[in-house]
């Protein structure tokens, strides 16, 4: 049961945290170069644009469903298997959901990275 | 990529390892709160670290949205988890924590996946067809480095 309950926490955890990445990404592309549209427009003109996209607000609401996910698998287990195992999910789940949702070419050199990067995070905590 | 963009995607590295340091220098003062005093996690933000390390990660939370809007996630993630590499190396010289021959190996690995995705192109999709279905990417809006 004490298994079923960390690894359903950390599975919440990788899903509400990529979903966030990924709607914050697309708001994010919507939006626009921030450094060149507060050269044209001003700070508090981006910050306006930025905060008027739904996209933007439901990724931050999905950003906290993953930290409190996380802190839920952290009464259930160690740290040092919570937090690689999810840091690390979280790495390969966003490398597929980019190439699906955000249409991003993920190719060999990426899904290296993605994959080197995951490996490295969960052997920090072994 | 510009020098400008650099500094960006140093700026989400940096202030995210010194932001969850100050969390972690913080809560190691306050010591573990427990379910029943709950509402006393309100009152760690009065703790100088903390409320430092807040700040920090505001930081990091907006050098993290400006990179987003110029860069692909699948480049941004890796290219920004230098940041654990900091963090062990802040934990073994600065906190004096022991780092194993592991944990040695996994910076390796993440470096090495750093290296990988940088010296590719940081966009390989146009902003604007992000809602296209299906359609495929055209190689010729390619954003090299």
């Amino acid at each position: 049961m004490k298994h079923a309950y960390t690894w359903g926490a950390i599975l919440a955890v990788v899903l509400a945290s990529t979903t966030g990445d990924v709607l914050l990404s697309r708001a994010m592309k919507r939006v626009g170069d921030v450094g060149e549209l507060w050269r044209r427009t001003g700070l508090l003109s981006v910050a306006g644009r930025i905060l008027r996209n739904p996209g933007f607000l439901l990724g931050i609401f999905m950003m906290a469903l993953a930290f409190y996910s996380l802190l839920f698998a952290l009464s259930w287990a160690d740290v040092s298997l919570v937090a690689p195992a999810s840091a690390s999910l979280t790495f390969v789940a966003n490398a597929i959901a980019a190439r699906i949702f955000l249409h991003e070419r993920v190719d060999h050199r990426r899904w290296m990275a993605a994959l080197l990067v995951a490996g490295g995070v969960a052997l920090l905590a072994a | 990529m510009t020098f400008r963009k650099y500094l960006v995607l140093a700026g989400v590295t940096l202030f995210a390892a010194i932001g969850d340091s100050f969390l972690a220098r913080g809560m190691q003062q306050i010591g573990n709160i427990s379910l029943p005093r709950l509402p006393d996690i309100i009152l760690t933000i009065l703790n100088p670290w903390i409320a430092l390390g807040i700040l920090f990660l505001l930081a990091f939370f907006a050098a993290y949205m400006t990179a987003l809007s110029w860069a692909d996630l699948t480049y941004v993630l890796p290219a920004t988890s230098l940041g654990y590499v900091l963090l062990a190396l802040i934990a073994r010289f600065l906190l004096h924590e022991q780092v194993s021959t592991m944990r040695w190996l996994g910076i390796g690995l993440i470096s090495a996946g750093v290296g990988f995705v940088t010296r590719g192109p940081a966009l390989t999709h146009p902003p604007d067809e992000d809602t296209a279905k299906g359609v495929p990417e055209p190689v010729g809006s390619r954003m090299e480095p």
